[in-house]
């Protein structure tokens, strides 16, 4: 379990995605970027994550997932008090979906896969705010 | 030389494959993903597509067979098609279940057959396609090893060699 005092300086991801196409691809893409990265298969096992003290600087939270999707997850976590990035990935580009992932409580939201210039903008994101 | 004309061979059919409509802007992608330290990255993703795809299909055909068609299922299961196609590029299949979820909320029952053969034709040319593909990149990467042995060059199905 990762703590926010760990003594790695770099950024830690969590992926959280129920597709294993999907996990692959972000965790090679943010791995290549130079970043730290978890991986779980839905919103349930994010939150339990944070249960037990884990933190990360980044979120990779799909929409629909099984057991709790991402909405829930995000709200779950937001009601926490957790302030860490969460960033929504969506299989459709529908605006009204993505209104409503965002009233969740993220911070962003892209259609999936993300690139690596949506990555390396996020990155930059996430250095700015540290 | 035959590595070469090898490597043209290769360069020209994946780009027969852009141009035709069945790979898209998502498999460059992964193609730039693969490096020395995922050096087998885009058979490794596009293997789980076939893994996924093959299950997805078979789960297809047995929810429309059905007497009373459970049409929240299919679409589940064409919503998951769709998204793993287009995570490799398969644009022709992302299509092709595009088209197949608008049926699927009409409820329509024979349209819905009618795509799944079209999602099936559409994903079965993409998997013999890619798996050219993979042969063809094999053998230049072969012959590349054998000619450059001593000369210690890196080989890897890269974006470079597109």
């Amino acid at each position: 379990m990762r703590g926010k005092g760990s003594s790695s300086s770099k950024i830690s991801t969590l992926i959280v995605d129920d597709d294993p196409i999907i996990r692959r691809i972000h965790k090679v893409l943010l791995t290549k970027v130079g970043l730290e990265t978890q991986v779980v298969e839905n919103g349930k096992k994010a939150v339990d994550l944070y249960h037990s003290g884990a933190s990360f600087d980044l979120i990779l939270m799909d929409l629909e997932m099984a057991i709790m999707d991402g909405p829930k997850a995000t709200k779950e976590l937001r009601a926490m008090g957790v302030q860490s990035m969460i960033v929504g990935v969506t299989a459709r580009d529908l605006e009204v979906e993505k209104q409503m992932f965002m009233a969740s409580g993220l911070n962003d939201c892209y259609v999936k896969p993300l690139t690596t210039d949506t990555v390396t903008a996020l990155v930059k994101k996430l250095k700015k705010d540290n | 030389m035959e590595v070469v004309q090898m490597q043209r061979r290769f360069v020209e059919y994946a780009a027969s494959l852009f141009r035709e409509g069945f790979l898209d802007g998502q498999f460059t992608q992964l193609q730039q993903l693969q490096d020395e330290s995922n050096p087998d990255f885009v058979v490794e993703v596009v293997s789980l597509f076939f893994e996924d795809s093959e299950k997805l299909l078979n789960d297809l055909s047995r929810a429309l067979d059905q007497q009373n068609v459970d049409f929240k299922r299919v679409d589940s299961h064409v919503h998951q098609l769709k998204g793993s196609s287009s995570s490799i590029g398969a644009q022709r299949v992302k299509n092709a279940c595009i088209a197949f979820r608008n049926y699927c909320e009409e409820q329509n029952t024979d349209a819905c057959l009618s795509c799944l053969q079209q999602v099936k034709q559409e994903y079965s040319l993409v998997k013999s396609k890619l798996e050219t593909l993979f042969r063809v990149s094999a053998r230049s990467l072969l012959l590349k090893d054998k000619t450059n042995l001593e000369s210690g060059f890196q080989t890897s199905f890269s974006k470079s060699d597109c």
